[in-house]
């Protein structure tokens, strides 16, 4: 028995010192093996009494056992070792940058344009668009600008011909499209539009949003509300303050021209009024059933107040590093 | 429209700071463009006259200066200017003033000299940016008196910014009869002067096109002085409007059209043949003009005439060789009412626009006309003199004020806000309107003076603008309920855009019209839309592809430093096709230098035809298109594809022409796209089909071919073979170089063979196998041992 406690200490040692998962078997091969020491005194059994051989194999047994736990605790100890030495030998300097492409990013003009979409479209206005070089009766003629009124000479047209301009505003599309759709109408059409002009202020190319809404029940008071309430979404601000100040617009009557509250001052942010009944006439709309509303804004000028641009033809001189701003 | 606002006030005097007045002006629609000081803040300058001057003993270049200021001692005074001389008048700033640039006068020893005070230049007093000396007074100015009061110079400058419906405020009675409606403010009233008839002479007028010009008059003045001097309040006024004074005549004219808003015209009698007539003119008439342009004219066109020639364009400008010159000693004046119809748009047509046309387009009003003949017929006599003739009058049918109602419901309706029947009858009667009530309705007649008049609405925003935009609350409009059609056969373009942003592409905005040459050489389009009036010669025509604006980008990046760009933009392209516009939205784009940003964990590549390719597709994708070899001026030959969508070209794709990367300076070529983006947004709300439960077969083909051959001839012809159980095939290898011969490549394809009811036997897959190597074969591609 004392042989057995023997095998027993010399196994724990021997496998304690061990780290190689190979070497570990071959040793346990030493005791557990077909030749192995406790194999042996397995084997040796038989050789024993019957009276002697139950409690000899059952301590034989226990240390067997104890061996076989020993082993499999070391086999854990050094897959352990063995998966933290990979493991620390994996480890990535993770402060690295990530590999591949970048981003891109929007035009200001662009992000300025979804912005004010998504707020006109959560008050159910639909968009619609129209083209760039527009027919002269849609530009003017129909909007209640005959030739020869004084307003042609306020817009400063490019023209492709005598009939065609480029479009000075963006007024033509609710025409085409009052001529397409009964009332209920309620849409904005925002897009480009072209004047001969060109300085830090003033782009021979720009851009618009035009809203229209004509139903049965709609008041300067609503329009209003509606320019007021996208003012004060669009900036963030619940408290700006909008102006409204009578002007002219051939195509509206009343007038306005809508100021807002920016550093202690006013500025100037587009123009609106109610649609005149010459416009609804022109596109078969009785104006004694339905009234309508409709403004115009500056969206570069939105854009420039919103995101702190002080040239405008920054946007149209493409510098990455004005644009990358932006993303 | 600029002018006086000590003018205004003599009309009209609110008790209103000339800001707050400004204030009530623009919130009634007359916006003021400009407040501005007639001259820097100045004190205790007085007109002085200079008794002796006197060398200073020294310094060669002063003098030392005894001066009367008006009071009982004489004052001296150091001066450095070279003009300085006994006798003039000068202004002189008293110890104590405080010049513009807070410039303080105070006792002070100059070289040795005690001096009293500063003799002052204009530049001095803010009044000029460049002078040679002292400023020297009139002979006649009073001394010891400020200059301030002398000049008038505690006035202030209005700038109105007249929108074209205002007409009736051309004019200082006009703004000052709005200024009373505004602020209730008694106005001014001027008794109309009937002047006397001392001169039996008269003119004959004939007016041929008397819809043209419903009213004329015409008077003759002999005797006149046209050299009088026009006295300094007249000058001063107009001045201050902008005017500029040229003779006693002219500017008593232009008086009268600043103070009453009607345009007068004055011509020398002596040079006119017989009677006036106001008629259009002939064909390919001619009329030198007071600017010394030819104006060529035709029956469009209203002018003035005598017996023998055309003198005047009508309501425009006069002609050289009947107006008014300091010589004149006989007047003919003309004051008349031209129908804005007859006006409107004609001096445009000469690149002109003059007071006169600026106010006969818009409206004159004719119930002042004779007026303006009698006030200004007073004015000559007094400045001039000479020896007034009776007025001719041709009248003819003067434009009709129709009655207008205006419904009470209505302003309340258009509004928003209700106004009671005695408000609005006292703001129309503030208006100078003529009404009468019936019911909740008036029925109102417009007056003369205003134009803009005719339907309900515009009396509808005269209540509104005189009751104040800013008393109209902001309401939330009450409006029925519906939802937005919302279709997926359309992918809405910002998802597109979304797409390229997040595949490193920078969108950018350029404008429309780009040069000519780059549409001819860059895009190959011969016949550009042109604009007849480009802002420049190198934004003349409309662009018919997005590559000319995405180019200048880049060479603009490229010169700034920047080694990698990706451009996009999304924008409209323009042709003509028979006699229409065709105007069409295109996306494109452009990659230029590293495929990536330079970084530590990838080896840097430059970007090629196939990475824009991918994005291309990705853009696309699920729907596939095809690259069809093409040739495009601007792209490489090789290296360039048309893009087709079904049947239809959308598109193209290819690198720059290395002809075009050389023109342009850039060190690497250029991968550009176009699309259209209609075609990239087309889409559909898609349908799911069962999962297959067996799983695919893989095999794989790799064959020999000639370089010419493209692999999409391969995939094409596999594909229309139609092969049983054959679910796709994939190109995943191409091999040139070592093993194979010179002008051959090896292609690889992934066949994926699938049946929806069983697992594929070898069996069953080797017939189809064999039938793709077969249709590989008839295209000279051979199976790769």
């Amino acid at each position: 028995m004392e042989q057995l406690q023997q095998i027993l200490e010399q196994a724990l040692a021997q496998f304690a010192v061990i780290s190689d998962e190979a070497e570990l078997e071959q040793v346990k091969a030493k005791y557990l093996g077909r030749d192995g020491s406790l194999t042996a005194l397995l084997k040796g059994l038989g050789k024993l009494s019957n009276e002697e051989r139950p409690a000899a194999g059952a301590r034989i047994n226990q240390v067997k056992q104890s061996i076989e736990a020993a082993l499999q605790q070391r086999r854990d100890a050094i897959a352990q070792a063995k998966l933290a030495a990979r493991l620390a030998a994996e480890s990535l300097d993770v402060t690295l940058p990530g590999r591949g492409i970048s981003a891109g990013g929007l035009h200001p003009v662009t992000r300025t344009l979804e912005r004010i979409e998504y707020l006109f479209h959560s008050l159910g206005f639909a968009v619609s668009s129209g083209p760039e070089i527009e027919h002269d009766f849609y530009n003017f003629t129909a909007l209640n600008i005959p030739e020869n009124h004084p307003a042609r000479a306020m817009h400063d047209t490019f023209y492709i011909d005598p009939e065609h301009v480029l479009r000075t505003h963006t007024s033509p599309v609710q025409v085409r499209y009052m001529e397409n759709n009964q009332p209920p109408l309620k849409i904005i059409s925002p897009g480009r539009e072209y004047r001969v002009d060109s300085d830090a202020t003033h782009s021979p190319m720009f851009h618009q949003v035009e809203g229209l809404w004509v139903d049965e029940h709609v008041s300067f008071a609503n329009l209003k509300g509606v320019v007021q309430d996208f003012l004060q979404r669009f900036f963030e601000q619940d408290d700006l303050q909008v102006r409204f100040r009578p002007s002219f617009f051939p195509f509206t009557e009343p007038s306005a021209e809508m100021d807002m509250s920016w550093k202690g001052g006013w500025l100037e942010i587009g123009g609106c009024g109610m649609v005149h009944p010459n416009v609804l006439r022109h596109v078969n709309i009785d104006s004694e059933k339905y009234l309508g509303f409709a403004f115009g804004l500056g969206v570069e000028r939105l854009a420039m107040l919103r995101y702190g641009v002080n040239d405008l033809r920054q946007f149209y001189e493409s510098d990455l590093r004005f644009l990358k701003q932006f993303n | 429209m600029k002018f006086s606002e000590n003018w205004l006030r003599s009309w009209v005097n609110p008790d209103l700071s000339s800001d707050a007045l400004s204030h009530v002006l623009t919130m009634a629609g007359l916006e003021v463009e400009a407040l501005e000081d007639v001259a820097p803040a100045f004190n205790n300058v007085v007109i002085a006259q200079v008794l002796s001057v006197e060398k200073h003993p020294d310094a060669d270049r002063l003098n030392v200066c005894q001066v009367n200021v008006g009071e009982a001692e004489n004052l001296t005074i150091v001066c450095g200017a070279a003009n300085v001389a006994a006798g003039l008048k000068v202004p002189c700033a008293r110890i104590g003033a405080v010049l513009p640039g807070d410039f303080k006068i105070k006792q002070a020893k100059v070289r040795g000299v005690s001096s009293s005070g500063m003799l002052c230049s204009a530049v001095e007093l803010g009044l000029a940016t460049e002078s040679d000396g002292l400023w020297l007074l009139a002979d006649d100015a009073p001394v010891g008196v400020a200059m301030r009061d002398y000049l008038e110079l505690d006035d202030k400058l209005i700038t109105l910014k007249l929108t074209p419906n205002r007409s009736d405020c051309s004019g200082m009675k006009g703004i000052a009869r709005e200024v009373a409606a505004l602020t209730g403010s008694a106005l001014e009233s001027v008794a109309t002067v009937v002047n006397p008839v001392t001169l039996t002479e008269q003119l004959s007028v004939k007016v041929e096109d008397a819809e043209a010009c419903p009213l004329y008059c015409g008077r003759l003045v002999r005797g006149v002085n046209a050299a009088a001097a026009t006295p300094v309040w007249m000058q001063r006024r107009l001045e201050r409007s902008g005017l500029r004074c040229i003779n006693a005549v002219v500017d008593i004219t232009n008086y009268v059209m600043m103070e009453l808003g009607q345009p007068m015209h004055a011509f020398d009698a002596t040079t006119l043949s017989g009677g006036i007539t106001v008629r259009r003119a002939r064909q390919v008439e001619t009329l030198v003009l007071l600017n010394e342009q030819t104006a060529v004219l035709d029956d469009a066109v209203l002018v003035i005439a005598d017996e023998a020639r055309v003198l005047a364009l009508a309501g425009i400008m006069g002609g050289q060789g009947s107006g008014v010159e300091t010589s004149t000693r006989d007047v003919f004046l003309e004051a008349a009412f031209f129908h804005p119809d007859a006006i409107a748009g004609r001096a445009r047509r000469f690149g002109l626009a003059t007071d006169s046309s600026f106010r006969f387009e818009r409206g004159v009003d004719f119930a002042a006309t004779l007026e303006a003949m009698e006030r200004a017929t007073q004015l000559l006599l007094e400045i001039c003199g000479g020896n007034a003739g009776d007025i001719t009058q041709v009248r003819g049918a003067l434009p009709l004020r129709s009655e207008i109602t205006l419904r009470s419901s209505r302003v309340a309706r258009v509004l928003g806000i209700r106004l009671e029947c005695a408000q609005i009858a006292d703001l129309l009667t503030r208006l100078q309107f003529q009404f009468v009530m019936k019911g909740d309705a008036f029925s109102v007649v417009p007056p003369s003076f205003r134009f803009d008049l005719a339907i309900e609405s515009d009396l509808i925003e005269e209540v509104a603008r005189l009751h104040g935009y800013d008393n109209i609350p902001a309401l939330a409009p009450h409006a029925a309920l519906t939802m937005l059609p919302y279709s997926e056969s359309q992918r809405p373009l910002t998802r597109i855009q979304q797409t390229l942003v997040a595949r490193d592409y920078q969108e950018i905005v350029s404008y429309a019209f780009v040069e000519e040459q780059v549409e001819r050489e860059l895009c190959g389009n011969a016949d550009p839309v042109a604009l007849q009036n480009p802002i420049a010669s190198n934004l003349a025509v409309m662009r018919s592809s997005l590559l000319g604006g995405l180019v200048g980008a880049l060479r603009f990046n490229i010169n700034r430093k920047q080694s990698r760009v990706r451009l996009f933009e999304v924008g409209a392209c323009f042709s003509k096709s028979a006699d229409k516009y065709v105007q069409t939205r295109r996306l494109s784009g452009l990659a230029y230098g590293s495929l990536a940003p330079e970084q530590w964990g990838a080896t840097a590549r430059a970007v090629d035809f196939y990475d824009v390719k991918a994005d291309v597709e990705a853009l696309f994708a699920p729907q596939s298109v095809r690259f069809v070899v093409a040739t495009h001026p601007a792209l490489h030959p090789g290296r360039s594809a048309q893009i087709f969508c079904g049947e239809q070209s959308i598109g193209w794709i290819g690198e720059l022409h290395p002809h075009w990367q050389q023109q342009y300076d850039m060190a690497q070529a250029c991968v550009w796209f176009e699309i259209e983006a209609d075609a990239v947004m087309q889409s559909r709300a898609p349908r799911m089909s069962e999962i297959a439960k067996f799983l695919p077969v893989r095999r794989d083909l790799a064959v020999v071919v000639d370089e010419s051959v493209s692999a999409q001839t391969l995939l094409d012809a596999m594909l229309q073979a139609s092969v049983s159980y054959v679910q796709e095939v994939v190109l995943f290898d191409v091999y040139r170089g070592r093993g194979m011969e010179q002008g051959k490549k090896s292609l690889a394809f992934r066949v994926l063979l699938q049946d929806t009811q069983k697992t594929l036997t070898d069996a069953e897959i080797e017939p189809g196998m064999a039938l793709l190597v077969d249709v590989l074969n008839k295209c000279g591609a051979q199976l790769r041992m």
